[in-house]
């Protein structure tokens, strides 16, 4: 308490505090402490230096409570800081995702990175100059209105000679202050001080290249990923699934296992697993263990039936996010009607290597190593998991194998924290491909409904969107609920499935036009099997955005085309702000677009070339793009000759790493359009590895990629990584309308569809 | 039975003693702890694992151990350092290539083989060459840039 009230009274005092506890400069071990060791105290949300330390040699460390998955987002984190501290970023370092040392802001959640997570961190960091730079009042005798700050020296303005270093400013000392929390978690938290940070105007090194941190690291093989921790006394373990999805053991035969060092076999209901000191014989005894799996019913229908199995199932939830006039009505009494149906299959995450977590569960504590995107909630849900108060479980994320949403990394912690206090040791587990693919949770499989009504001149006079599929969140995006995981499910555990598709205030397929009448309205469908499923669905790599931007940017141009319009024309004439107008502008003019309307010209040759546009939003960002594609029209394949893609996501924080988000993000557009389709039989998913789930290839990809952006100062950055994925379905589809008449409504466009289209037109 | 096999790996010489059947990627990184061939699918198709086996690319997860008896292998850590990097490593630095990294042997690994034997490869050929290795990150085009800056640095 006396403590507590000289903190108020110093904080009065100087608006500050300085404490004399000397911080470890160099933070962020590669390696966590090791297992055992006493859990710290957790950062305080409404404190400084839970977010902003200066150090004594001058360097400042930022503590992020999200993760950067291989986009950058440290170096913008570290722009960001070392511009309101006015240092170099190369002096700013970042520690992420370690539940001991960063606040809980949600993980890697709706590439929300900078646009929302940067924001405390921002403030932080300016309360943290305005202290150093009234101390330097204090120590120059002058007042801090008459300070400036360069690379972390404090000078006088008039007087330059006069100044003072951070270095010197700091010495032994902690930087703290109480901050005003706005008493939440997650993407939302935010924080605040006296100080007002830089105005946009005065930005040095955010709008710069910084080249990223990691980068060298990997190449030169000195990068630790999350399957690379080891731990002493650690086990290396494995993951049995049934061959009929919902199956059960009924018996284990562990007799084959004498022959194999160390290894046994952990089952609990539906849980089973082997475990063994080497990690080849954990692969040996998984592969010897002798398991009797029950009779299960077939869960799945046969694929070719997944369509109308959609189209018929009874809605479980109905949703309209947005209703303007009566477009049903005023569809019934246009002069012309357009329809048109779109279908997208599941699609897996299928992360470059499968799931691994690391789990040491003792009774006076839990480590966690996970390559989960949002480690804190993985501590509240192994938490729950095991019984135990939060406090004492400390995740780690350490890089994972790629993570594009809620993929199999979300359930390797569950998995090797129940081992782990079965076994009583460190237990690894690691997922094999199969999990990877057949095991991961899917992105849902829709139809989408669009029709419009066209007045005698060709004008839209009311459109309605409907959208039918299996739930966005059947498995919630982060591992905060242990219910969520497979572990629990085979375990016997309750369920928490969510039955959403669109939420209100989400992004609106057609959004961007004047449309005069618009009903935008979804259904959910009950999951074909309620637990444990492989067809489980969850949030992939930019959620809803490929099916629901393929109908949507595809019904557009059906439109253009049903009234014999050039597709981009059609666009500009519906469109209603200035930014998506800034976008199509800028691709079009870059791809030299020539107006004309859509359609083959010409004799049909063996290759038919066309091209297509499509323009979308995405939480506040505009994106658009161009394709020019070759149709072999012998074959069906589709050959990407060029993409032009334009990015609107407000104040660029660092363009070259924008620029290669981007496109990165459009070439995986591109692969889930071109190639990817979760296969299943009645019993299971049949996509189990890269030959069964092909992605695009190297040879496959497009000849040429052109990043087109748009720099917004006046506007707060919003999600960069993300939305370029859900450009590349429509543009090319109507590309291939353009180069051959035909119109490709279902996802993906493999060869044998595209020639199967051919030959029905 | 575990047995003893002897290799050279990244220029030094190194003992298992281990199944000779054991796919080479977990004697590298279980046995001699380098951490850097990736278990990606441990089925030859997507280049995570791959090492140089005398200059060869090879998928060391369907690889046995005791195929590299006598024979000396070469991981992502052993073709170059930062003090002398290896063209294809500088050169994706340059371009800045991995989002993840996950996949990186695969492809440097074959991009450093290839160039090897082909000083002046066409696009076509780059392609050609690296067809198969899987990006799920969607690295493509950033990995054509780097090899054919790479090729143009050897
Ligand atoms: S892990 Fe060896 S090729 Fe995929
Ligand atoms: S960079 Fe992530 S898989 Fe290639």
């Amino acid at each position: 308490m006396t403590l507590r009230l000289s903190r108020r009274a110093a904080l009065r005092a100087t608006g500050a505090l300085v404490v004399t506890v000397a911080a470890a400069p160099g933070e962020a071990p590669a390696q966590p402490a090791g297992a055992g060791a006493p859990l710290s105290p957790l950062p305080p949300p409404g404190r400084l230096a839970s977010y902003v330390a200066v150090h004594a040699d001058g360097t400042a460390t930022a503590f992020f409570g999200k993760i950067d998955g291989g986009q950058g987002l440290d170096v913008a984190i570290a722009q960001i800081v070392a511009e309101e501290l006015d240092l170099p970023p190369a002096r700013v370092r970042v520690v992420m995702g370690d539940t001991a040392r960063t606040v809980n802001q949600g993980g890697a959640s709706n590439a929300s990175g900078v646009s929302q997570g940067a924001v405390p961190l921002r403030n932080a960091a300016a309360e943290a100059r305005l202290m150093l730079v009234e101390m330097a009042a204090a120590r120059l005798g002058v007042p801090p209105g008459a300070l400036r700050v360069e690379d972390g020296t404090v000078s006088v303005a008039a007087d330059p000679a006069r100044r003072v270093t951070y270095e010197e400013l700091i010495g032994d000392r902690r930087l703290d202050a109480e901050l005003r929390w706005n008493g939440r978690y997650g993407n939302d938290l935010n924080v605040e001080g006296r100080a007002r940070p830089k105005p946009i105007a005065d930005y040095k090194v955010v709008g710069t290249a910084v080249p990223r941190r990691d980068i060298a690291e990997k190449v030169f093989a000195r990068h630790a990923y999350v399957t690379d921790i080891r731990l002493p006394g650690m086990l290396h373990a494995r993951m049995l699934r049934p061959p009929v999805a919902g199956a059960r053991p009924v018996a284990v035969d562990e007799a084959p296992l004498r022959a194999i060092p160390g290894a046994r076999a952990v089952w609990k209901e539906g849980f089973l697993a082997v475990a063994a000191p080497r990690e080849w014989d954990a692969i040996r005894a998984a592969a010897a263990l002798k398991v009797t799996w029950s009779e299960a019913a077939p869960p799945f229908p046969e694929q070719a039936a997944l369509y109308d199995h959609i189209r018929n199932a009874p809605a479980t939830k109905r949703g309209v996010p947005l209703q303007e006039g009566d477009a049903p009505a005023a569809i019934a009494g246009a002069a012309r009607v357009v329809a048109a149906e779109y279908e997208w299959p599941f699609h897996s995450h299928s992360s470059m290597g499968p799931g691994c977590a690391v789990a040491d569960v003792r009774p006076e504590g839990v480590r966690i190593w996970t390559g989960s995107q949002k480690p804190h909630a993985v501590r509240d849900g192994v938490a729950k998991f095991l019984g135990v108060p939060p406090e004492t479980v400390h995740a780690v994320w350490v890089t994972g194998p790629g993570s594009y949403g809620r993929n199999d990394a979300g359930d390797t912690p569950f998995d090797a924290a129940f081992l782990s206090r079965e076994l009583g040791a460190p237990v690894r587990v690691q997922y094999t491909r199969h999990e990877g693919h057949g095991w991961d949770t899917k992105s849902p499989a829709s139809v989408q409904r669009v029709r419009a009504g066209l007045d005698a001149e060709g004008r839209v006079v009311g459109i309605t969107f409907e959208s039918k599929a299996f739930s966005r969140t059947n498995i919630a995006t982060s591992e905060a609920d242990p219910r969520d995981s497979l572990a629990s499910q085979v375990l016997g555990g309750g369920l928490n499935p969510q039955d959403t598709y669109l939420f209100p205030g989400d992004f609106v397929p057609t959004e961007p036009y004047a449309f005069p009448a618009r009903l935008m309205a979804w259904e959910t469908i009950p999951p074909l099997l309620d637990r444990a499923s492989p067809l489980r669905t969850s949030h992939l790599r930019d959620p809803l955005g490929p099916e629901l931007i393929f109908a949507a940017e595809s019904f557009v141009d059906e439109l253009a085309a049903a009234t014999g319009a050039d597709p981009v024309e059609f666009r500009l004439r519906h469109l209603r702000e200035e930014r998506d107008i800034a976008v199509l502008r800028a691709i079009t003019e870059r791809a030299g677009w020539e107006p004309r309307p859509a359609g083959p010209r010409g004799a049909p040759g063996d290759r038919a070339r066309g091209r297509g546009v499509s323009l979308a939003r995405r939480d506040g960002t505009v994106v658009g793009l161009v394709a020019e594609v070759e149709v072999d029209r012998g074959s069906g394949a589709i050959r990407v000759r060029r993409m032009v893609v334009g990015q609107d996501c407000g104040l660029i924080i660092n363009p070259d790493g924008l620029r290669r988000c981007v496109e990165n993000a459009l070439i995986y557009g591109t692969s889930r359009a071109l190639r990817e389709e979760v296969t299943f039989d009645r019993n299971n998913v049949t996509s189990v590895d890269w030959a069964t789930y092909p992605i695009l290839d190297v040879a496959e990809a497009p000849e040429a990629v052109e990043v087109v952006l748009i720099n917004r100062p006046d506007i707060r950055p919003t999600g960069a990584g993300e939305p370029a994925v859900r450009t590349a379905g429509a543009a090319i589809a109507n590309a291939v309308f353009d180069a051959t008449g035909v119109r490709l409504r279902r996802g993906p466009f493999t060869p044998e569809r595209v020639r199967a289209a051919l030959a029905g037109a | 039975m575990a047995t003893r096999i002897t290799f050279r790996v990244d220029g030094k010489d190194e003992t298992v003693t281990v199944d000779p059947d054991m796919p080479l990627l977990y004697a590298l990184r279980d046995d001699l702890g380098l951490d850097n061939p990736r278990f990606g699918c441990g089925l030859a198709q997507c280049g995570a694992c791959t090492v140089h086996l005398d200059g060869v690319p090879t998928r060391s997860c369907v690889t046995p151990t005791s195929a590299a008896e006598g024979r000396a292998v070469t991981t992502l850590a052993g073709l170059g350092t930062p003090e002398r990097p290896h063209p294809v490593q500088q050169a994706y630095i340059d371009e800045q290539v991995p989002q993840c990294g996950y996949c990186i042997n695969g492809w440097i690994m074959t991009a450093a083989a290839f160039l090897r034997d082909n000083r002046d490869p066409s696009e076509a050929q780059i392609r050609e060459a690296l067809t198969g290795l899987k990006c799920r990150c969607g690295t493509h085009m950033a990995i054509l840039r780097a090899v054919k800056r790479a090729a143009s640095l050897a």
